[in-house]
Formats: C-alpha cells, structure tokens, sequence
C-alpha cells in the first residue's frame, strides 16, 4: 500500500511538473495583424488582417496562427469579394494555420526589456496545402509585452491558388506576408 | 490491477500537457461575429434587371448594354446583329447599400434613373439572416417626338415608374436565387380598359459554372389580363465572365428594351418564333 501511494505521489508530481513546466507561460493575442503585399509593374495589391490569433508557448518556443480568410480587408471591396471568391475560396477553407517554432526561444528573456531575434520554422495551411515556411523574426519585449515581427514570401501557385491568364500580370508569384504581433502573457 | 489503472490515470494528464496541435489556442469555433453572404451575383444585374448586389461607397460601376437584332431575321442581317438598340450609363454607390443610378438607352430615347437600398443582408454566425432584401425605385423619361402632334401631349405622359423588391437567398456557393415583385406605373397606357399599374414577379437563377463564370435565367412574369394579349413575358438566359474589374454578361432574350418598363411591359417577341435577340452587358467599376 506504502509503494501506491509514493507510485501515486510520484506520478501527481509527473503531471504536475508537465503541466507547470510551463513556468514561461503561454503568450498571445486575438488582435495580431498580417498583411499581405503583391507587387508587379501593373498594380500593387495589399491587404491587411487585423484580427489574427496567435500564441507562442515562452518554454517550448512552440508557436501557433490561426487566421479567418474573411477577414482580410482591401482598400477596394471588388478586390476583397474576388479574394474570398475566386482566389481563396473562403467559405469553403474559411481558416489559414501555422503551426511552428521559434527555435532560439531560450535566447529570449521575456523578463527583460529588449530585442532579440530567431528562426522560426513551421508549416502553413492554406486551402487545404500545407508547405513548410521559414524566416528570421524579431521579438521586441517591452514590458512583459512581447512585439513579434517576421516577414516571409509565398507563392500563390504552391496554395492551390489559381491565377488565370488575363489578370496574370497584376498578381506577383511572390506575395510578401508581414507578421505584426503584441503577444500577452496569459498564464 | 489497480496499480495499473492509477498509472493510466496519472500519466494521462502528463501525456495530454505534451500532446500536439492547435492546443495553444483555443480556435475550435470560427469566430466571424457577422458572417455576410458575399457575392450571391457576379454584378448588379441579373440579366436585365436589377439583382440585389450594389456597387461599394465611392464606386462606380459603368455599363454598356448592347442588344441585337432577332436572330430569326437570317443571314441577310446575319442573325440580328446587324441592328442594335443599346443603353449607357451607371451605378453609384453613394454607401456600400445605397446606390443610384442613371443610364440612356436608345429604345424610346429613354433616360432612366434609380435609387437602390439593400436594408437586410444574409448572414450566419452570430447574426442568422436567410436571405438579402433591396428595394429599388426607377423612373424613366421618354424623349421621342410626338407621333400625334395634332393631340394635346403632356410631359407627365413620357414618364413611367417601377418599384421592386428583391429578395434573394444564395443556397449553396454556385446556386443563388432572387423573387423581385415589381409594380411598374405607366402615366400613358395604350387603352383604358387597362390599368396604369401593371403587378409582376421577377424570378433570377444565378449557377455558378467556375469561379469565375455563371449562368443566369431570368423570368418576368406579368399577372395575366393586364396587358395588350399580343405581349408576352421576357425570359433571358445569360453568361456572365468575369475578368478582375470587368463583368461581361452574354445573353439571349425576347425582350426588347434594357429598362424595366420596357422589358416588363413592351416585350411582344416569343421565343418560340425564333424571335430571340442575342446581347451583353459590359460593367466595369472606378474607384474614387
């Protein structure tokens, strides 16, 4: 009886220790903003979400996106409704994910104000595709508040995003993603 | 046994702290507090009346609406395109639900106007609407010269209205549909045994063939006994192709005018005598 109870003591000690071991603490935000720019000698094109989900987990450096397509707004509704329509095809793939890792997390002191920079890698889902994507983003802390930056280029094609022959100019093959996000910690 | 059972019980929690995904954020539900139905209509148009969609504040969507001859005038006039009646002009929206709007079209040297409200729009989500509702107001001018000059002719007589409202539901991403009841009022009518109001309903089906084409039936059906019995109702079946800025819509039709009253209450050709025009509609909107 002695040996269960040090087994169950043991054990609680186990899944306390997991779960506490996230002393770093989860950092996110609902109000992350990404912005998309396609550049080509025609006409430039740029987008901007301002409602993205995001949160890195300070221990494991793991970090995640998830983003409404919807939610994208274009400074001309014609473009915005062609976006959702005929590009993304947001109501049937109404999300986009990341899922990655900043992989020089413990070079981050999230307890001391300024700024570091890390690799991050991970794979994002659009429609349905998922690609690896890697970048350098840069980690600001001011306050126990964290700043992420990160910029990155995607190929429309690599998405199962079909661009048709007549508007083949306007859009570039590759769209610039920005990355600008306050992270909180929350526990 | 039970030593068993408690490394189950106690591992468990350890294992699920450690387990992968989307566990960081709790992103099982869509949050899009006011999901509104996008695009039920390529454009503002269904063939040759009015869908409910509305061009956005600022914008201006310029159309050109071109209609041919029948096709069943033959090779001589080579299948109607020989002759064409057209209309120019375009949409405004003054907001992103209110638009106006004016347009000139040959048949009658008519100019017409509107005003467009879109005061329900579908939705889900936190905001469950079924369907999108607009009401629009037209009035057109007739400019033609007097036929009977040694009648006394009133400018009231060259005006006419239509009122209608839309009401239409995107079923799924390709199938959309539309009900328009439509009164259209006529100060001059051919006789008096008939009324200045003449009652319709307008049906629109929108298929969508790929992203960026459809197919469009359109159907005005007049309530009987209010009209001349040699009119008929116009039924249109339309392609719309889309191309970044621009919507063109190719169509067939037995009506004979681009504007309301003249769709609705001029129409006299029967598809069935082969008296089918064959047209299209160029849109393209400006920003400003």
């Amino acid at each position: 009886m002695k040996k269960i109870t040090i087994l169950i003591v043991a054990l609680l000690a186990v899944g306390l220790v997991a779960f506490t071991n996230h002393s770093g603490g989860i950092y996110k935000t609902n109000t992350g903003n990404i912005n998309f720019y396609s550049h080509t000698s025609v006409e430039d094109i740029t987008a901007d979400n301002h409602k993205v989900k995001t949160a890195f987990d300070a221990s494991s450096g793991k970090l995640q996106f998830s983003v409404l397509i919807k939610d994208f707004e274009f400074p001309k509704a014609l473009m915005q409704e062609h976006f959702n329509e005929n590009y993304m095809s947001s109501t049937k793939y109404p999300k986009s994910t990341f899922s990655g890792t900043i992989e020089n997390m413990e070079a981050i002191n999230l307890a001391q104000n300024g700024t570091y920079t890390s690799p991050v890698s991970g794979n994002l889902t659009m429609k349905d595709v998922t690609k690896e994507v890697s970048t350098i983003a840069t980690f600001t802390v001011t306050d126990g508040v964290v700043n992420a930056k990160a910029s990155f280029n995607v190929n429309p094609e690599d998405y199962n995003i079909d661009i048709p022959k007549v508007v083949s100019k306007k859009i570039s093959r590759e769209i610039k993603v920005s990355i600008d996000a306050d992270y909180m910690h929350t526990h | 046994m039970l030593n068993k059972i408690l490394v189950t019980i106690f591992l468990l929690p350890s294992a699920l702290a450690y387990s992968q995904g989307m566990d960081l954020l709790d992103d099982d539900i869509p949050e899009l507090a006011k999901d509104y139905t996008s695009a039920t209509f390529k454009t503002n148009r269904v063939v040759n009346g009015h869908s409910i969609e509305t061009v956005a504040k600022k914008e201006f969507d310029f159309k050109i609406s071109h209609r041919f001859g029948f096709l069943s005038t033959g090779v001589y006039e080579l299948f109607g395109l020989d002759g064409a009646t057209m209309r120019i002009g375009g949409d405004y929206g003054i907001t992103d639900n209110l638009n106006v709007g004016l347009g000139r079209s040959t048949v009658d040297k008519t100019y017409d106007g509107f005003v467009k409200y879109k005061f329900l729009k579908q939705s889900k989500g936190v905001k469950n609407m079924p369907v999108t509702v607009a009401w629009i107001s037209h009035m057109g001018i007739t400019t033609l010269k007097w036929p009977q000059h040694q009648r006394e002719n009133f400018f009231s007589s060259r005006l006419h209205y239509t009122h209608q409202l839309l009401i239409a539901r995107k079923l799924t991403e390709g199938l959309s549909i539309q009900l328009s009841p439509t009164i259209t009022h006529l100060n001059l009518i051919d006789s008096t045994k008939y009324n200045n109001d003449i009652i319709s309903l307008g049906i629109g089906v929108r298929q969508k063939l790929t992203d960026r084409t459809s197919v469009n039936l359109e159907y005005f059906y007049v309530l009987p006994d209010q009209m001349d019995s040699d009119k008929t109702n116009a039924l249109s079946i339309g392609f719309d192709v889309e191309t970044g800025g621009h919507v063109f819509q190719l169509f067939f039709t037995n009506s004979s005018g681009p504007f309301e009253k003249s769709f609705i209450t001029d129409t006299r050709a029967k598809w069935l005598d082969g008296n089918v025009r064959f047209g299209f509609n160029i849109a393209r909107v400006f920003n400003f």
